[in-house]
């Protein structure tokens, strides 16, 4: 375990330097002077144009820069921001939590029901259920998620009336900013309607959460539905079968433990894809989370949000990508001993 | 003198033909198919086929809803959007926009990706566990994020769009083509041209070329459904395709204003890209499962 450890870590330190050098050299390829793009400082005057020469060692060569901008990075500087010229990095304080509640919300929702469904699939392969089970999670991945997300809002918010269908509370709620998850920040606060506010945030979380949910939830399916079959044709599970348990013993006491740990192995790798989703869909149901302040600066042409956005969200997979590792090695003692790279 | 056959010849059907072989015994996949070919038809047609102009507008009949409607006109089948514009055009004009481009694009990163995978995967060493990592980084960072960086450096557009999600979907065709190469080259076949003689070159073209086209192409399918969202995506967000292009997505932000007056200029756009993807991935899926039961073999 050590040893697999200190590979991770070597592959950990090796990813972040060349996640800061993309964000870093993106400065040179955005319009307009790589300094101001890289601090944000728009309106500097020229003695504060010197100032922030000097602190990003821009008279010396590229190599010094590139660890001046590291260094500025380590410390939790990013500059600010072009159009509201407040620090990034407080900003991102801000609204990644609110991306993370909801996409963990989602990756929940997809594995307690993509997951299930994939094992039943499974028991039944090749038959009607099978099938049905298969041909929904086709037209689930098929399905593009803004449209998806605005079926849902009409159907549910519109026409039936059931769920709100933007933002993550009601305005009439005020809840003060601890951890930026609106859900611990409810139970910490001493409000009298914290239970009022409890279940409007609930209602405000299901509908965007369902939709991230949609592709995710077949994709694991699919996951849980290959791993489950290949358990199933394996020779202890004959022996079990042998020794007379019954097909639920065998199911729910092996097939289920070891199907699961190939699954979780995917978590990590399904995230990238899981965050992609939520990017578009807080912008369709007004999340206040970072995919929406992303693609907003865009709009706007905020370089240094967007560079900045692009290193913490990609930091953010790459840890998760990390963590899923490392629960899987601990799980499965099989995978400790694989080579990185040798899949 | 007419001379009768002899003997049989035994024919050897290449790895390619074996494949479309089992494809056209699986119904659904062959469903996809036609649907895939009717697109294509239709991207490279529909400009001509398209009974209205998709810019144009026709100002006495706005909104009109589709012809089965009690209001509806039979000569704008599937209605109007708020300009009087005929969706039925619109969407075939989108065909060649979100289906062709998608198609060109998946053919140019799979050209450039295939050409760097094939010649990485011949070196070794540091050069290529460093192309390993960096493919991981890449790989690792949202495609959507990617394109939209890319997106944001070129400035929007629909030009600028192709070549986010041309670059955006290299990385991929790379690792696959470099991960197929290298196993096929451990094989025996290889190592008898090996043993014939054979530089590097000719081996990869004449000996593992023909054995890799199959994955490929499967990479290929995935790639073209993530294609399609990933410029429809685009188009809806406002980065891609611009106002009055009938791009797929586009056109369903267009009618985002007036879809509880006007449904259908929803509805129609997302069914026409739910359309795409499904055809797509059903072919995808009947490319895979042709795999699996030739491997069984």
């Amino acid at each position: 375990m050590l040893v697999f450890t200190l590979r991770r870590l070597s592959l950990f330190i090796f990813t972040m330097l060349l996640l800061t050098l993309l964000s870093f050299s993106v400065n040179f390829l955005f319009p307009g002077d790589a300094l101001i793009n890289l601090t944000g400082a728009i309106n500097a005057t020229p003695s504060q144009l010197v100032e922030l020469n000097d602190a990003y060692q821009t008279h010396r060569n590229i190599f010094w820069q590139y660890f001046t901008y590291l260094s500025h990075i380590i410390d939790g500087d990013l500059g600010l921001s072009m159009a509201s010229q407040s620090e990034i990095s407080t900003e991102i304080l801000n609204l990644l939590p609110a991306t993370i509640e909801l996409s963990l919300v989602a990756l929940l929702i997809a594995m307690l029901v993509g997951i299930p469904l994939g094992f039943v699939a499974a028991i039944k392969h090749g038959k009607t259920t099978d099938n049905l089970i298969l041909s929904v999670s086709m037209l689930g991945y098929s399905i593009p998620v803004f449209w998806l997300g605005l079926l849902a809002i009409l159907t549910f918010s519109i026409n039936l009336g059931w769920l709100p269908s933007a933002g993550q509370i009601s305005l009439l709620f005020e809840i003060e900013l601890v951890t930026g998850i609106q859900f611990i920040d409810i139970l910490l606060s001493d409000s009298p309607y914290k239970w009022q506010a409890f279940s409007d945030a609930t209602a405000h979380i299901i509908l965007p959460a369902c939709v991230i949910a949609v592709a995710p939830a077949t994709i694991f399916i699919r996951l849980a539905r290959t791993s489950m079959i290949e358990v199933l044709e394996t020779s202890y599970i004959r022996a079990a079968s042998a020794k007379g348990l019954t097909f639920q013993q065998i199911i729910f006491r092996h097939a289920i433990r070891n199907s699961l740990i190939k699954i979780i192995r995917h978590v990590g790798l399904q995230f990238a894809n899981l965050i992609t989703i939520a990017m578009v869909t807080e912008v369709i149901f007004s999340w206040p989370g970072i995919g929406r302040w992303l693609i907003e600066s865009i709009y706007q042409r905020d370089y240094t949000a967007i560079e900045s956005g692009l290193l913490v969200l990609s930091c953010f997979i790459f840890i998760v990508h990390i963590l899923t590792d490392f629960i899987y090695a601990a799980l499965n003692p099989l995978a400790r001993g694989n080579k990185y790279g040798a899949r | 003198m007419a001379r009768d056959k002899i003997y049989l010849e035994e024919i050897f059907p290449s790895p390619f033909i074996q494949l479309w072989l089992i494809f056209r015994k699986t119904p659904v996949a062959m469903i996809g198919f036609s649907s895939f070919l009717f697109l294509i038809v239709l991207a490279i047609f529909g400009p001509i086929l398209a009974p209205h102009s998709p810019l144009e507008g026709n100002l006495d009949m706005l909104l009109l809803p589709p012809a089965w409607h009690i209001d509806g006109n039979i000569s704008y089948l599937l209605g109007t959007d708020e300009l009087g514009r005929d969706m039925l055009s619109r969407l075939m004009y989108g065909t060649s926009l979100t289906f062709g481009l998608s198609f060109i694009v998946v053919i140019i990163s799979l050209v450039i990706g295939v050409i760097i995978g094939s010649l990485s995967a011949l070196t070794s060493g540091i050069k290529s566990s460093f192309l390993n990592h960096f493919l991981d980084v890449i790989l690792s960072i949202p495609s959507l994020l990617l394109a939209i960086i890319i997106v944001a450096i070129l400035g929007p557009g629909i030009a600028n769009t192709v070549w986010a999600v041309v670059l955006v979907l290299i990385p991929q065709f790379i690792h696959i083509t470099r991960y197929a190469v290298k196993e096929e080259s451990r094989k025996d076949y290889v190592l008898a041209s090996k043993l014939d003689g054979a530089n590097p070159f000719r081996i990869l073209y004449y000996s593992i070329f023909p054995n890799i086209t199959d994955r490929i192409m499967g990479q290929a399918t995935l790639a073209q459904s993530a294609a399609i969202l990933d410029i429809a995506t685009l188009g809806f967000l406002g980065l891609g395709a611009q106002i009055p292009l009938p791009e797929w997505g586009a056109s369903l932000a267009n009618g985002l204003d007036l879809f509880y007056i006007a449904p259908w200029t929803v509805y129609l756009p997302g069914l026409a890209i739910l359309f795409a993807v499904v055809a797509t991935n059903l072919v995808g899926e009947g490319i895979r499962h042709a795999l699996k039961v030739r491997k069984e073999r």
